[in-house]
Formats: structure tokens, C-alpha cells, sequence
């Protein structure tokens, strides 16, 4: 049954990913289906996660392809929140086929199955894989936002005479809500590093940890050159490889992280 | 009930004719009750046009007290108004109504607060099942047309290409501070624009001291020397400049020293001078955007080029909405015939119910109920397919080669 769910799901996405990008060249009715597609492919993968969850004799996200499967209906959830205005329909373009790529790779890796899991006594390890989760996935929204505010300045700064056809957001709402997005998921970061910490004494210190403890200072120092020192457009540049070091850890490192 | 449109806009009036019958809010919504009794209106009043929408069921008496009122508003006879006025009836009025809410029929096509006035009047209009729906239905178009083309994007000249530009880097321009370089009346205009939009004009920096206090005393803002203008790049967020200087007014390193305290903030910097005012070099500085004349008109030549294309989208989603509008005004005509033909199915099967009782009697009253919801159910199923039928007969009446819509 789990397994069926996320064909829909798959298809919403990617049919809201192909009607992102028609609606570049024609925008109107492919940027309301490529809305419809992202919420109708969210609904069926909230079903999907539902029916993970009351099927798994265990905690069904706590391996590498589940943490992914979350991980994707995280990152659409958040860029729910408010990507589906049309002045943000281009951050879609950005989002939706990473969602729909990792989706599938997470379904390949039998993140789908509910035969797999963590025990759902370990509270700390659940608190630990969903704070961290949630706030990776803000930092590759906020990873998105920061490379549509980067073109953006880029275009103002060349005169680009067809910026304001594009009906983008303005560059001041793009810095404001990257800095916005950062802070929330640094501090569901912080949340999810304190568990993480406790475990460590039964478990050990690995490379993730590590790797993740330099994500909470990098994503830190993002905060700090923008809010402190003003450094708008060397914080957004640095937003962008936060999400490149984001995904590295989820699709790479995760994995020895939960063998 | 009749759809009816009796109005003036600057399409057909000189501004003298206009001003005299120009309303506010509360007088446009005056004027719509006094012509309600008994049937809806709603006056739609700006700079540019009156318009009083009517649904009544003799539109002739409702369009001559309607243009009674007009004329008795500007103090003329019928007579002398009359030239001025259009008419336009049922889907014709609804069309133009769904292009007004569009922008389409703006001075400034496209411009964005036709759509406000639009809504105040259905706000303050008398409304009923006609005009409520016409209203809300061009409200929908209105936004429709600015979702889905870039009709709202595309300025004009170049000042409303600065104030566009300036409304992309910041968006709501609530609160940002405007510094104006000269006090001429390019950027006196910008200014104006900019304004409008909702930015607050703080300083004013002028060679002659009593032309900058002039047009501060006009816009607000603060007059100041041309000397104080890099003083003025740490606070402004858009700066405007059109002196008539032969030499830079303001430097890469006068920018530059203002940045610090601007903590990234952007700055926005409109060079409407020939020869230029600010040096072509600050638009390397951080967070600075420098556009030049030259710069705003390639700006406006492609919103002119894209324009034709957003404009046909636009008449074409104003079109479609009123055709569904037609469908919904024709189902209407036949609301009457089908409230009697269900009436009449209910008289039967109430009396066919009551030639029945006596046979009926031993039943229990849970069994009545059941023998009650059973007869109803038969009834409308045996009625929905005609009733479709008749809405869609009445729907392909009106959409008839003599009745379909002209764009």
C-alpha cells in the first residue's frame, strides 16, 4: 500500500517540475497546475508518510533512503509555506525537481518500505532525525531563495531590461525571507544537535556529526555577516553552497551516519 | 432583471466634464442608493471615469433617472451630458466592466489601482444577485490579468520604469526614503511616481537653495545643499538625479563611504541627467544599482515590445470571464421555469402521496420518512437531466453566432 502512495506522488511532483519550467516561457495556467501539482503531490505524500507510520512496527524514517523520504516532504512542506504564490512560482523551479529526484532515489532505496526502522522507544534518536531533518530542509529552501536573490542581483546589476517582466519577488522580500528561513532552521538545527549530543556517549562521534556541526557554524556566520556586518549578497552566495553541502550530507554521508 | 451601463470615462470626456461628475467613496455610494430602490447599483467613480451599473427590470426608467443624476452632479441638463455618455447593455456592460478591473481601459493600461476603486464601489454599492455577482466577477478577472500576464510590469516612460524598478528591488515601497538630486521637473515627476507607490520623499538637494525648498514644500522632505548629497547616499534607499550639471555630482567613493552604514541595505540610484550625474562606477559598489537614461529607456522599449503580447492574454482572459459570466446570466433567465417545473413535480408527488395515505396508514412514521425521502429522490432524479438540459439549452441560446462576444 505504502509502496503504491508514492507513484502519485512522483508524478505530482514531476509534473509540477515540468509545468515550472513551461510556465518560465508562458506563464498563467502552467504555473496554477504546477501549484496543484505541489500540493496534491504533498497531500499524497503526508498520505504516504501516514501509512509508513501506522504499518512500521518501528520508527520508519530512521534509515538513510526513509530519512530521505521525509527529508523531500519536509523540503515541499516549507517551500508550501509560501512558494506557491505566483511571484515565487520560479523558486518552484528549483525546488520541485530536486523533491522529485530525491523522491525517487528514496523510493529505489526502499525508503518507501515500512519493514525497516528505529525502534519507536528511542525518543531521543526521533527528536534527534526530525529537528535535523526539518532544518535541512529549510536550509535547501532557504538554499533556493538565496540562488533566485544572487540571479537577481546579478540581473539588476547588468540592467537585465527584461527583470521586470519575469514578476519575480523583490530583492529585499528575498534577502528577508532567506535570513527568516535560516534562522528558524538553525535553531530546529540546535534542537536536533542537543539529542543528537546525548547519544553520543553509546554511540560515538562520526564524520555526520562533525560535518553537521560545521553546518550549524557556517549557517551561523550567515547569520552574523547579515545581520551584523550587512554582507548581503556574501550571504546569500554562501545560503547557496550551504545547500550544496546540505544535500552532500543528506544523500552522502547520511548513509554510514544510520549503517 | 437587465444589465445596464450608463458612464463617462476619458475615452469620450474632456477632464472639465469628468471633474464635475467625479464622486468620492461615500458619494459614489450615495448616488447608488438613491438610484437602488427597487433595483441594484453601484457607482464606479474615479479621476477617469463615473459609471453606474444598474440591474433592474425596466433598464429605460433606471437609465434616465441615472442620467438624470449624473447631470443634476454636474450641474447641466441631460442635454448637455449627453455626448459625453455611453450605454452599454447585459454582456456588453459585463465585458466592459471585466476590463476596467483589468487595467484595460485605464489611461495607463494596466495600472493597478483601477482594481482598488473597483472594489470600494462594490463595497459601497447596493448590491443584489446580479451586481454581486458581475463585481465579484470582475474582481477575480482583475487579479486574474495580473497573475497571469505581466500587464501591471510594463511602464511607460522612463520615470514609471525607475518607480517599477524601484518597486522590484524593494517591494512595497511603504516607508523608503527618496532623495531627489535637482529640482527640476523630471525629478520632480519621479518623484511624484515613486511616491504614489508609498515611498516618503526625505531630501531634496539643489544649486539653488530656494527652488529646492520649493518642491520640498511641495513633496514633503527636507531641501539641502548639493554638498550633502553623500551624506544623503547613508540614509535614502532610491536616489533620483537630473541636475543640469556638466560634471558628476557623485562619486564611486562618496557611495563608497556611505556604505558602512547602510549594513547592505540596497540602494537604488536613477540617473535621469544628460550629462550624467553619478559616476557609472558606483554600480560596482555592493548592494548600489545604478540605472542611467539609457538604461530605463531599454528598460521601457522591452516592456513595450512584451507589452502587445501581455495585452492580448489579458483581453483574452477578460473575454473568457465574461463569457462565463454570459452562461451564468443565461442559466439565470431560466431560473423562474425551472423553479415552476419543480413546484409542480412536488404538487404531484404530494398528491399522489395523499391519494395513497388510506394504503399507507399501517405504515410507521420511520417508514413514512423513508416513503417520503424515497418519492422526493425520484423526483429529482427523474428532474436533474431535464434541468441540465434546459441550463445548457439556454447557455447554447446565448452563445448563438448573434450573440457571442466581441473582444
Amino acid at each position: 500500500m505504502a509502496e503504491q502512495l508514492v507513484w502519485p506522488v512522483l508524478l505530482a511532483y514531476g509534473e509540477a517540475a515540468v509545468a515550472y519550467a513551461g510556465n518560465v516561457r508562458n506563464p498563467g495556467t502552467l504555473g496554477r497546475l504546477a501549484t496543484w501539482g505541489v500540493r496534491i503531490g504533498w497531500l499524497a505524500q503526508t498520505a504516504l508518510l501516514v501509512v509508513q507510520a501506522s504499518r512500521a512496527d518501528a520508527f520508519p524514517w530512521g534509515t538513510w533512503a526513509g530519512s530521505l523520504n521525509l527529508f523531500v516532504w519536509l523540503v515541499v512542506g516549507a517551500y508550501l509555506i509560501w512558494g506557491c504564490s505566483p511571484r515565487f512560482r520560479l523558486l518552484g523551479l528549483t525546488v520541485m525537481p530536486l523533491a522529485a529526484v530525491l523522491l525517487a532515489v528514496s523510493y529505489a532505496s526502499g525508503g518507501t518500505r515500512t519493514d525497516e526502522g528505529t525502534s519507536w522507544s528511542d525518543v531521543l534518536l526521533l527528536v534527534h532525525v526530525t529537528f535535523v531533518l526539518a532544518a535541512f530542509a529549510g536550509f535547501t529552501v532557504a538554499g533556493g531563495l538565496a540562488a533566485l536573490e544572487l540571479w537577481q542581483e546579478r540581473a539588476l546589476k547588468r540592467h537585465r531590461s527584461g527583470l521586470l517582466r519575469l514578476r519575480l519577488p523583490s530583492l529585499v522580500a528575498l534577502d528577508r525571507l532567506t535570513v527568516v528561513t535560516i534562522a528558524v532552521s538553525l535553531a530546529a538545527l540546535t534542537a536536533g544537535l542537543i539529542p543528537g549530543f546525548l547519544r553520543v556517549r553509546e554511540h560515538g562521534l562520526d564524520v555526520l556529526m562533525g560535518a553537521t556541526l560545521a553546518v550549524w557554524a557556517l549557517y551561523a556566520s550567515i547569520l552574523y555577516l547579515r545581520l551584523q556586518s550587512g554582507r548581503r549578497a556574501l550571504s546569500a552566495s554562501l545560503a547557496l553552497s550551504g545547500l550544496a553541502v546540505v544535500i552532500v550530507l543528506q544523500l552522502g554521508l547520511l548513509a554510514t551516519h544510520v549503517a | 432583471m437587465n444589465l445596464h451601463l450608463v458612464g463617462t470615462s476619458h475615452r469620450l470626456a474632456p477632464v472639465e466634464v469628468r471633474e464635475r461628475v467625479a464622486l468620492d467613496a461615500e458619494g459614489a455610494a450615495a448616488l447608488g442608493a438613491q438610484l437602488a430602490r427597487s433595483r441594484e447599483a453601484v457607482c464606479l467613480s474615479t479621476c477617469n471615469r463615473t459609471e453606474i451599473y444598474l440591474a433592474a427590470d425596466d433598464a429605460y426608467a433606471a437609465d434616465r433617472e441615472a442620467t438624470e443624476a449624473l447631470a443634476s452632479l454636474g450641474g447641466v441638463a441631460p442635454s448637455e451630458l449627453e455626448p459625453y455618455l455611453y450605454r452599454l447593455e447585459q454582456e456588453a456592460a459585463a465585458v466592459h466592466l471585466f476590463r476596467v478591473a483589468a487595467g484595460l481601459d485605464s489611461l495607463v493600461p494596466g495600472e493597478g489601482e483601477i482594481l482598488g476603486q473597483v472594489r470600494t464601489a462594490y463595497e459601497h454599492g447596493s448590491v443584489g444577485p446580479m451586481l454581486d455577482r458581475l463585481f465579484r466577477d470582475a474582481l477575480h478577472t482583475g487579479k486574474k490579468v495580473r497573475t497571469d500576464t505581466a500587464i501591471a510590469e510594463s511602464p511607460g516612460t522612463t520615470t514609471s520604469a525607475a518607480a517599477a524598478l524601484a518597486a522590484q528591488v524593494f517591494g512595497d515601497l511603504n516607508g523608503s526614503q527618496i532623495a531627489i538630486v535637482g529640482a527640476g521637473k523630471i525629478g520632480a515627476l519621479a518623484a511624484r511616481r515613486l511616491i504614489k507607490r508609498g515611498a516618503k520623499l526625505s531630501f531634496v538637494a539643489n544649486r539653488t537653495a530656494s527652488r529646492a525648498q520649493l518642491l520640498a514644500d511641495q513633496l514633503g522632505g527636507e531641501a539641502i545643499p548639493l554638498e550633502g548629497v553623500a551624506q544623503v547616499a547613508k540614509t535614502a534607499d532610491i536616489l533620483v538625479s537630473s541636475t543640469g550639471s556638466p560634471d558628476v555630482v557623485l562619486t564611486k567613493s562618496d557611495v563608497a563611504g556611505a556604505l558602512p552604514a547602510r549594513k547592505g541595505r540596497p540602494l537604488l540610484l536613477i540617473d535621469l541627467a544628460v550629462p550624467r550625474d553619478l559616476d557609472p562606477a558606483i554600480n560596482k559598489l555592493p548592494d548600489c544599482y545604478l540605472y542611467d537614461i539609457d538604461d530605463l529607456e531599454a528598460v521601457v522599449e522591452e516592456t513595450l515590445q512584451g507589452r502587445e503580447a501581455e495585452f492580448a492574454k489579458a483581453e483574452a482572459i477578460a473575454v473568457a470571464e465574461a463569457d462565463r459570466f454570459r452562461d451564468w446570466l443565461a442559466t439565470r433567465d431560466v431560473v423562474p421555469v425551472i423553479a415552476s417545473i419543480r413546484e409542480r413535480a412536488e404538487a404531484i408527488r404530494r398528491g399522489e402521496l395523499a391519494k395513497a395515505s388510506g394504503r399507507l396508514a399501517g405504515l410507521s412514521e420511520r417508514e413514512r420518512d423513508a416513503v417520503e425521502s424515497l418519492t422526493s429522490q425520484i423526483v429529482n432524479k427523474l428532474l436533474h437531466e431535464p434541468i441540465v438540459r434546459l441550463k445548457e439549452a439556454a447557455v447554447e441560446e446565448r452563445r448563438g453566432p448573434e450573440n457571442r462576444l466581441e473582444g
